[in-house]
Order: C-alpha cells, then sequence, then structure tokens
C-alpha cells in the first residue's frame, strides 16, 4: 500500500532527511519520502502495518520536530 | 507569516536586543562588573536559544548526539567555556536567524508556488431540477449539467451545452491569448470563464478532470529527486559525522602533541563544529529544484519530477514526430492550379470553378483530403448540383456535377479513364488532387499538412540552444517530410516509418548519443506512447484535454506550441545551473573556512558566515529559479 500524511508546519530540510530515512527504517515499510516543499510524507509499507503506521511516524516526527502536526492525506 | 514563525521572530529580536547591549556593556562602559556583561550575555543567548538548549539536552539523553541542535549547543556553550562569551552567543543567535530564514524561504515559495497553480475551482453550479444549486466540484456525477458565469472557474471537464464565451487559460497553458468555445465545443476545467454564461455537461468526475490530474502532477513533481538531490543528502549524512571528528581530534590531538594550552586548539575545533551542519546545502538544492518546476508550470510546461527537470538540461537530440507536433495535422489547400495557365495569370474564376468541381465531387467523403476541399470551397454544399457520385476507393471519385463529368483524385485515377495529361513532378510537399472535367485535364489542387506557426522558430532556437541533433520522424511519404524538413531547417529526416520502425530508429539514435547526453522525443501523445517511453525524455505536446499525453510523458507542453521544447530546456539548465552555483559555493565556502579554522586564521565569526550566510545566500540564489527570466 502507499500512504501519503502531511507533515504540517515542517520547515527544517535536516529534518525532513532525518524523518525520511527513520521512517525508512520502520519494520514492513519499502520506501518513504519526505518532500520538504509539499509537506508530504509518502510511504510504501505491506499492508500488515497499516493500523499502527500513523502511530508509528507521528512518533518518529515529535522526536524530531515537535511541533509538526502528522495526519494522513 | 505563521504565528510559529511570528513568535521565533520576535525571541530572535529580543535576543539581538540584548546581545547589543551585552556588547555595548562590555566595550563602553568602563568598570562594570564582569557579571553583569555575564548575565546580559547568558540572558541574550537564552532568550535567542532556550529552545535549542532544550532540544540539544533532550537529544544527548537520547543518545542522538549528530543533531545540529545539539552540535550548536556545544559549540555556544564551548564558546563560553573558553571565555568568548560573544561569539557564543552569537553562534546560538545567527544560527536561529538562519533556521528562521529556512523556514521563511520555504514558506514563501510553498505560497507562491500554489499561488501559481491556484487552478483548483471551489465550487460548481448544478442545475438540479428546476433551480441551481452550488454544490462543492466533488459532489458532481457525470452526466450533469454545470452552469458557468463569467469570472467563474470551469469546475469540471465538459462539453457546452448552450451558450457562448471566451476561456482564459492563462493558468493552465501559459497562453495569454483567450479560448473561444461555442455549443458542442470541450471545456476544460481550471479555465476561468470571461465573457458570456455557458451550461455544460459534465464528462468527467471531479477526480478525473482535468485539474486535479495537474495539480496531483505539480505536488508529486518533487518528490522524484534528482540526481542532484541525492547526491546532497548522501553528502550530508557523511560531512557532519566527517567534521564532528575532525573537530574532536583538533581539539585534543595537537596540545597533546606540543604540549600547548589547550584553549586556542578548542576555539578552533568549536569553528568546525558552527560549519558542520549542512543546511544551506540540504535546503537549497531542493529548492532550485522546486522553483524549477514551479516556474516551468507557470509557462505551461509541465514537469513530472525534478529528475526530468534535470535529464532535460541535458537534452543532447531532439528527435521529433511531424504530423501533430511540427504540423498541425489537419489538411488545408494551398495552391489551386487550373491547367493551360501559368503561376500568375490565373483569373479567379478559374481557380473557384476548378476548387468548385473537386470539393463537390468529394463532399460525400469525410477523408482529411476531402474536407480540406470543402473548407476551402466554404460554401453550403449544394447535393442538387451533384449527381451520380461514385468513389472508387484508393484512387478517387467521379461525379456529375452541373451536368459535367468530374472526375478527382489521383493521377493514377484520371489515367484509368483514360485521361493523357503530364503529371506534376518535382517536391511535393503534399497531396496533390487532380480534376478532369468531360473527360479532358482542368488542373491539380495542392493540398498541404499546416505547419505550425512556431515551428520554424522552434527549430531555430534548439539549434541556438546547442542541440547537437535534430531529428524528425515520420509515418509519412518521403517527399512531404523532406519539404516539411527544408522549411523548418532539420537536415536528419527518416520517413516513411511504421510505429515499431520508429522505436527502432530510437534505438539506433540512443546508442550514437554521449553517455552523459539525454535524447528527447516529442511527439502528440496519441500514438506515440512506445517511443516517449524508450526516450529519455518524452515530450508530449497539446496535453491540455489529452488524458492519453498527460499519462505518457514525462513532460507535458499545456499548448500546441513546440517553441515550448526550447524553452522547457532553458528553464531546466537555468535550475541546473542554480542548483550546481549552490552545490559549490557552499561547498566550497565550508571547505575554505574549515581550513583556515584548522590552522587557527578563522575566527567564531567567519564560522557563523559559513554556516548561517551561506544557507542564506544559497536560499535567496534558489529562490531565483521560480521567476521568470
Amino acid at each position: 500500500m502507499i500512504k501519503t500524511f502531511i507533515l504540517e508546519d515542517l520547515d527544517c530540510a535536516h529534518c525532513a532527511g532525518k524523518i525520511e530515512e527513520e521512517v525508512g527504517r520502520m519494520a514492513g515499510v519499502t520506501k518513504s519520502t519526505v518532500t520538504l516543499l509539499t509537506q508530504k510524507l509518502v510511504v510504501e509499507a505491506e499492508d500488515g502495518i497499516a493500523g499502527t503506521l500513523l502511530a508509528d511516524i507521528k512518533k518518529i516526527v515529535k522526536k524530531y520536530e515537535p511541533d509538526v502536526t502528522v495526519r494522513e492525506k | 507569516m505563521s504565528k510559529k514563525l511570528k513568535k521565533r521572530l520576535w525571541r530572535i529580536l529580543a535576543g539581538a536586543a540584548l546581545f547589543i547591549a551585552a556588547l555595548c556593556a562590555e566595550h563602553f562602559i568602563k568598570g562594570l562588573s564582569y557579571n553583569i556583561v555575564l548575565a546580559l550575555y547568558l540572558a541574550a543567548y537564552f532568550a535567542a536559544g532556550s529552545d535549542v538548549v532544550r532540544d540539544g539536552v533532550q537529544n544527548i539523553v537520547k543518545g542522538r548526539a549528530l543533531d545540529e541542535k545539539f552540535l550548536m549547543l556545544v559549540a555556544s556553550l564551548g564558546a563560553f567555556f573558553i571565555s568568548e562569551c560573544s561569539e557564543g552567543v552569537a553562534v546560538m543567535l545567527f544560527y536561529q536567524i538562519g533556521e528562521w530564514f529556512q523556514s521563511y524561504a520555504v514558506g514563501r515559495s510553498r505560497k507562491s508556488i500554489s499561488e501559481l497553480m491556484d487552478i483548483r475551482p471551489d465550487y460548481a453550479n448544478v442545475v438540479r431540477g428546476e433551480e441551481i444549486v452550488q454544490v462543492s466540484p466533488e459532489e458532481v456525477s457525470v452526466g450533469e449539467l454545470i452552469e458557468v458565469k463569467p469570472g467563474e472557474r470551469i469546475p469540471l471537464d465538459g462539453i457546452v451545452t448552450s451558450g457562448r464565451t471566451s476561456l482564459d487559460t492563462m493558468a493552465l497553458t501559459g497562453e495569454s491569448l483567450p479560448r473561444d468555445v461555442a455549443e458542442g465545443s470541450d471545456v476544460i476545467s481550471g479555465c476561468v470563464n470571461l465573457t458570456g454564461v455557458i451550461t455544460a455537461r459534465v464528462t468527467k468526475p471531479f477526480a478525473e478532470s482535468t485539474v486535479t490530474r495537474i495539480l496531483s502532477l505539480v505536488e508529486d513533481a518533487s518528490s522524484r529527486k534528482s540526481e542532484s538531490e541525492t547526491f546532497i543528502s548522501r553528502f550530508a549524512r557523511y560531512y557532519t559525522p566527517a567534521v564532528v571528528g575532525l573537530a574532536a581530534c583538533l581539539a585534543v590531538v595537537p596540545p597533546l602533541l606540543t604540549g600547548g594550552g589547550f584553549s586556542d586548539w578548542i576555539y578552533r575545533a568549536l569553528a568546525f563544529l558552527v560549519v558542520s551542519c549542512p543546511c544551506a546545502l540540504v535546503i537549497s538544492i531542493p529548492l532550485s529544484f522546486f522553483g524549477g518546476l514551479g516556474g516551468s508550470s507557470r509557462a505551461g510546461i509541465l514537469v513530472k519530477g525534478s529528475n526530468y527537470l534535470e535529464a532535460l538540461s541535458k537534452v543532447e537530440t531532439v528527435v521529433l514526430d511531424k504530423t501533430g507536433t511540427l504540423t498541425k495535422g489537419n489538411f488545408v489547400v494551398t495552391e489551386v492550379c487550373p491547367a493551360g495557365y501559368d503561376g500568375d495569370a490565373i483569373p479567379s474564376e478559374k481557380r473557384d470553378e476548378l476548387l468548385a468541381f473537386a470539393a463537390l465531387a468529394e463532399s460525400a467523403s469525410n477523408h482529411p483530403i476531402a474536407k480540406a476541399l470543402l473548407a476551402a470551397y466554404g460554401q453550403p454544399v449544394d447535393r442538387t448540383r451533384i449527381k451520380d457520385l461514385t468513389d472508387e476507393a484508393g484512387f478517387g471519385v467521379s461525379a456529375v456535377i452541373d451536368g459535367h463529368r468530374v472526375l478527382a483524385g489521383s493521377a493514377k485515377h484520371l489515367q484509368n479513364h483514360g485521361i493523357g495529361f503530364g503529371a506534376f513532378s518535382g517536391e511535393q510537399a503534399g497531396t496533390i488532387v487532380y480534376v478532369a472535367v468531360d473527360q479532358t485535364y482542368a488542373g491539380y489542387i495542392f493540398i498541404t499538412d499546416e505547419l505550425r506557426e512556431d515551428a520554424a522558430e522552434a527549430i531555430g532556437s534548439l539549434k541556438r540552444l546547442g542541440i547537437k541533433e535534430i531529428v524528425m520522424l515520420t509515418g509519412d511519404r518521403k517527399e512531404t517530410a523532406e519539404a516539411v524538413g527544408k522549411a523548418l531547417g532539420i537536415t536528419k529526416i527518416r520517413s516513411e516509418l511504421l510505429p515499431d520502425q520508429k522505436v527502432d530508429e530510437m534505438e539506433v539514435l540512443l546508442s550514437k548519443k554521449s553517455s552523459s547526453g539525454r535524447l528527447a522525443f516529442v511527439g502528440d501523445g496519441m500514438n506515440d506512447a512506445p517511443v516517449l517511453a524508450r526516450s529519455d525524455v518524452g515530450i508530449a505536446m497539446g496535453g491540455l484535454g489529452s488524458d492519453a499525453a498527460i499519462e505518457a510523458a514525462d513532460v507535458v507542453i499545456m499548448t500546441d506550441e513546440p517553441s515550448k521544447i526550447a524553452a522547457g530546456i532553458r528553464i531546466a539548465r537555468r535550475t541546473v545551473r542554480i542548483a550546481r552555483e549552490n552545490t559549490i559555493f557552499a561547498i566550497g565556502v565550508k571547505a575554505a573556512i574549515l581550513v583556515l579554522a584548522a590552522f587557527g586564521q578563522a575566527t567564531m565569526w567567519m564560522a557563523v558566515f559559513g554556516d548561517v550566510g551561506v544557507a542564506f545566500l544559497a536560499i535567496l540564489n534558489a529562490m531565483r529559479a521560480m521567476r521568470d527570466h
């Protein structure tokens, strides 16, 4: 499955890179792309982790950018 | 400016004010206790950077030491530690200014690009029963009638059922000339209605309408990253740890070896830490590409990814399809030559008569040639004048018009009927219809596919851009192809090709180009999908309203203007050049400061410039990519 998340208020390039990297390393995730300029995170992942995906992503984002709100598109 | 950004700005200003106060106190008020100065510096430090301190400390706790906030914390506190208070505050203050400016720049370009692509309709006026209801475009289904008043945006793709108007397609095509539509014309969502009220029947749901497709295309474009962007993120991954490692060595090893004081070496190491952040690069390269993508969309050229923009900048071979790309694909009568006259002395009644015979004879056919004849004839067809019409497929027609037996068709057609004449010889850039009246040769009519107005200019500007190879591919006859080539200045022509032979030709051309150069194919996207797919950059023209073209190509030119190919290459080259300038500038300055700092020649202030100043300049440069030139 491919899911798109909006990372509202994301404006740090460095953090965007780190979020992309760490989400990409999550179990079950095959590809993760963060686009700073459209504030989007696109995740390709196995269907099995769909239930926990948003919560896990929120955790990672919170770690690097506490002010960013994550919501599913 | 967002609330968050405003809050940060105030904190920076407060920090700056305290910093200036501290500097004045230190240098101009004699005999002031050092503790008061220190207190002022610390106040400035925390006003500007308390969040960095908080996050930095948290990062140590969580074991993520190479975070930039942590590094800034170490660099600034380190300066305090060796009693360089003003530098410590400066590092923090300017780091915050840099971060703030980064956020501001990102927000600005995001906003200006979304304004650029502000084509999303807010509502649709649907005719439901007796009344007109205003609903969101998503709620309208296919087949419903919508009304669009002047000044409103067309919400969904459809066909006009009543009314006539002109549409402003500027936001979609970059074309400033309005497009006229009337009953039966297709209208495309995203255009703005200018003059009259129209009613249209919806042909596509909102999710599949042009406006939605274009918006998602532009939004997704920046997630297809270019090689330069990938390079920079890889570089950043190694750069920071390497510089931090060097800083650690610099602080410890030389003083141990030479037995000298630590504080000079620590100062040098701190300068290293300040320039260890790759922010300038990480932000400015994607920003340049984002700007380039926005700039090209504004010009009516949709590029589907930063990677394609980069490939476009490296194009050295341009392969063009003829029909529909360089020519309009619609045929027009260009010459009417009654027999027995030479050149300019032809009386116009004779011309009209010949044209009328040919047009009436062909009037039952819907072949493009027949349509061209009828268009040139320009009068309603009076069917009572035509009798005994027979169509000899592949050759021509025969009919009795106003009592005269008329033959119209190929030279072979007339010869089959036993009519002798001297067939036209020489270069033919089109199709010739020969006409005989009452068993006597009466003349010929020349029909050609019209060249697009800007076709010659398109080829000319490609040549000026230094494109090495310009090749035309066509399924059309050799003579026609060569005549078109001659008119446009294309010397490399491959004609009479079947669709699969076009792919073969493409393979040959691909194998001939240099390894760093790219090959672009330009077609109308209708039946050249395999060739579009095989090329490095597939460019489809006339994308507005053609789903096939938008789907198949990497670059979509919204209008029917081949001159946009060169415009696209120009924007791509400019974008890549800006990105390269930023890469070289940022890496160069940082390397220079690192070397100077290692030899004790760089101050902390220079390091702050190497971090924040470089980011600032690189971002300003990147924002240039968005603007028109």
